[in-house]
């Protein structure tokens, strides 16, 4: 390792910053300094500046408690300084040495008094299985499960008592294997040896985890391994202070918090926003063509390939691929079509800008497009010019850095914590193809002479249901997060659903859509409830993504259908207009509502059932699934 | 090179103990320097192992009860080749 060379002048550069009240540049300032010498060093100073910055600069609080069996002093500020790079403002609170199992006990103990909202539980094999640690070769054969079961019962009784006592999410250290084994090579040659004892309480570990909400495993054994385990153990910091970590490998304990804390904290990207020369490819399409690119299982092409099964790795925890790059269309978009080592395709992305406009603008577009917030986005870039143009000119984006060499790429952005998931849905998974399938069906339809031609063409399906317990938190998430085709926005908790849809009087339906093209999923929602020879329609809302493409026609029509079979007259319906939901204005008026009244909350309409001519649109194939609650 | 570990140890010291530059001399100490306690002088101990990328036996930490004897104990070290 080379010796870390002190910036004197960068640190002179912040303090005549924050003098000038520049926060933004120094908050630049202080992460360039953080990326050229972090360590232990620099993060008092790190620390000092940015409590400096603290309400001049948005930052994200957050409290942590670390309970631990070791000294883990020196990491703290190496972890402050980590969170604060990322806009994080960490107020950190230390267990008292080795008492982590009283702390959790004891119901009045300044960890609850302290109230986090995130616990690290940093223990270690030594402290947890002493025996098993140190006296291995002591113990009879028989002796093993009983300490197996011994230390899991006792995880599974910390966890569960804190779980009780506190709401913060917890992570749990799992137990390290020893460098040497006790027993040699023959260890592994045991039914019963140190190291599959070991490995059998962290499953057991795991297994606990998983039964409580917000508990996570932080693995690390395999976090030492990474590093290796000599060189991350100091065996004589270990013996004169209790600080079994060497100094130089502090800073990755605090990076592996963070990837917990980053996702806890919200400060996560959504978006991964790639360019195209020597990022995904070496080379220069315009200049190097299709054959002189390098992408292929061979080095120097491997490295790109690495990178894209990274990508491809983040988009299928739910993060967003996208590409900004100056370049000619053509040229690119054949490269992505059409070169054999590409793993990635047009159809991996949820948004594509190839053109000669700068990225910050390409940024900007790209977060309006798919509807997210700017610090959504995550940025990756070969040229350290562009990262520091973005980096000025849209200091929200979260840009990463990439090494001179491509060899390093892949690695780069695996370890940002930024695209780390503490959970994964199936809609997660299936984001990027549904923003895809979403950007070819707009294609297609620009080529059919007219909307109905493109309906058909579209082969739409639909399912209506009543709620469910499968359904319930996607229909109450619908309702509290639908802006634009939400005639009344009426927002409701899964509590809220779950008692209407047991009133006689009530309907909650859902509304699932498939197409040719792929499945929406569960994508609207209507609420009806009768009075008298009425039925009124509290809530009518469909996801954006679908909406145009008359499945609203089709939802509504089934309402009108279902309310006359029951013997209403009519259908009520109101609109109550928001700042975000001018597209379902005219809803009422296109199906042939009357208005009846405007008051404070909108206007009132009515359509009489007798005479309506509302019918489901022949293009679509509506199934129903309203007969029993699951 | 004397100047250039004893500059680099005085500029670990500052930004550690929270004081400028100039203030921290070969002499300065423990006594001389309030925020100087055991905690932040495991906190110097590491912030020294990672600039100068070695690692400290518990009779150096012993020695080093000034900057300047601090200083010495690296030179030492940097002489007699890597750790």
């Amino acid at each position: 390792m080379t010796p870390t060379i002190r910036t004197p002048d960068l640190r002179h550069e912040v303090d005549r910053l924050i003098a000038a009240g520049s926060a933004d540049l120094a908050c630049l300032s202080l992460a360039e300094l953080w990326r050229n010498e972090a360590g232990a060093g620099l993060a008092p100073f790190l620390i000092s500046r940015f409590e400096q910055l603290c309400g001049k600069v948005p930052m994200v609080p957050m409290r942590t408690a670390i309970l631990r069996s070791f000294t883990v002093e020196p990491v703290v500020p190496l972890l402050r300084a980590e969170a604060f790079v990322r806009g994080m403002n960490l107020a950190v609170k230390l267990g008292d040495f080795n008492a982590f199992a009283l702390e959790i006990l004891d119901s009045e103990s300044d960890l609850y008094k302290f109230d986090p909202k995130t616990v690290i539980l940093a223990v270690r094999t030594a402290e947890v299985a002493p025996d098993l640690w140190n006296q291995y070769a002591d113990l009879p054969a028989d002796a093993i499960p009983v300490i197996i079961r011994r230390v899991s019962d006792s995880f599974n009784q910390w966890i569960r008592v804190f779980r009780e006592r506190s709401p913060a999410a917890l992570i749990v250290h799992s137990m390290e294997q020893p460098a040497r084994p006790s027993a040699g090579v023959l260890d592994s040659q045991l039914e019963s040896g140190q190291r599959a004892a070991i490995r059998q309480i962290n499953h057991e570990l795991r297994n606990i985890a998983s039964q409580h909400r917000d508990v996570y495993i932080l693995d690390y054994d395999a976090l030492m391994g990474l590093h290796g385990r000599l060189r991350w153990h100091d065996q004589r910091k270990w013996l004169i202070a209790r600080m079994p970590i060497a100094a130089d490998h502090l800073i990755y304990l605090a990076r592996e918090w963070m990837r917990f804390l980053v996702p806890l904290s919200g400060r996560t990207a959504k978006v991964l926003v790639a360019d195209l020369d020597n990022t995904l490819w070496g080379g220069i399409i315009g200049e190097d063509g299709m054959t002189g690119i390098k992408l292929s299982p061979e080095y120097p092409g491997a490295s790109y390939q690495d990178l894209q099964r990274a990508m491809l790795d983040l988009a299928r925890r739910g993060i967003l691929l996208a590409i900004c790059s100056k370049n000619n269309p053509d040229d690119a978009m054949e490269v992505l079509k059409n070169h054999p080592g590409m793993l990635l395709r047009p159809k991996d992305f949820a948004t594509i800008r190839i053109n000669w406009t700068d990225k910050a603008q390409n940024l900007r577009e790209i977060a309006a497009e798919l509807n997210l917030g700017i610090d959504s986005l995550a940025f990756i870039d070969d040229n350290p010019f562009e990262r520091e143009q973005v980096r000025k000119v849209l200091p929200e984006v979260i840009v990463v850095d990439l090494p001179q060499d491509s060899v390093g790429y892949a690695a780069a952005l695996r370890d940002s914590p930024v695209f780390e998931r503490l959970a994964v849905s199936t809609e997660d998974r299936q984001r990027t193809s549904m923003y895809a399938d979403q950007r070819e069906r707009a294609q297609a339809e620009q080529t059919f002479q007219s909307k109905e031609d493109f309906f058909r063409y579209l082969q739409q399906e639909a399912e209506v249901a009543r709620v469910s317990p499968a359904t319930l938190a996607r229909v109450a998430q619908l309702t509290q997060k639908t802006n634009q085709f939400n005639l009344t926005t009426h927002r409701y908790t899964e509590q809220q659903i779950a008692e209407m849809a047991d009133r006689p009087d009530w309907q909650v339906l859902s509304i699932s859509v498939r197409d040719r093209f792929g499945d929406h999923g569960l994508v609207g929602v209507a609420i009806t409830h009768d009075r008298g020879d009425a039925c009124e329609i509290d809530t009518f809302l469909l996801s954006c993504r679908v909406i145009g493409r008359s499945v609203e026609t089709a939802l509504l029509s089934h309402l009108a259908q279902v309310a006359a079979t029951r013997g209403s007259r009519q259908l009520l319906g109101r609109f109550v207009p928001t700042k975000k939901n001018a597209p379902a204005r005219e809803f009422y008026a296109q199906h042939g509502f009357e208005k009846k009244a405007d008051d404070h909350q909108g206007s009132v309409w009515t359509l009489s059932l007798p005479e309506s001519t509302l019918s489901i649109p022949d293009w679509i194939r509506l199934n129903t699934n309203e007969g029993d609650h699951h | 090179m004397t100047a250039t570990i004893l500059d680099q140890i005085r500029g670990i010291a500052s930004d550690l103990f929270g004081i400028p530059m100039d203030r921290i001399t070969a002499d300065s100490s423990p006594e001389t320097i309030e925020t100087w306690d055991s905690t932040q002088h495991l906190n110097f101990v590491l912030a020294l192992e990672e600039t100068f990328a070695l690692q400290l036996s518990p009779e150096e930490m012993e020695q080093m009860r000034t900057v300047g004897e601090t200083a010495r104990v690296i030179e030492n070290r940097a002489h007699a080749g890597s750790h």
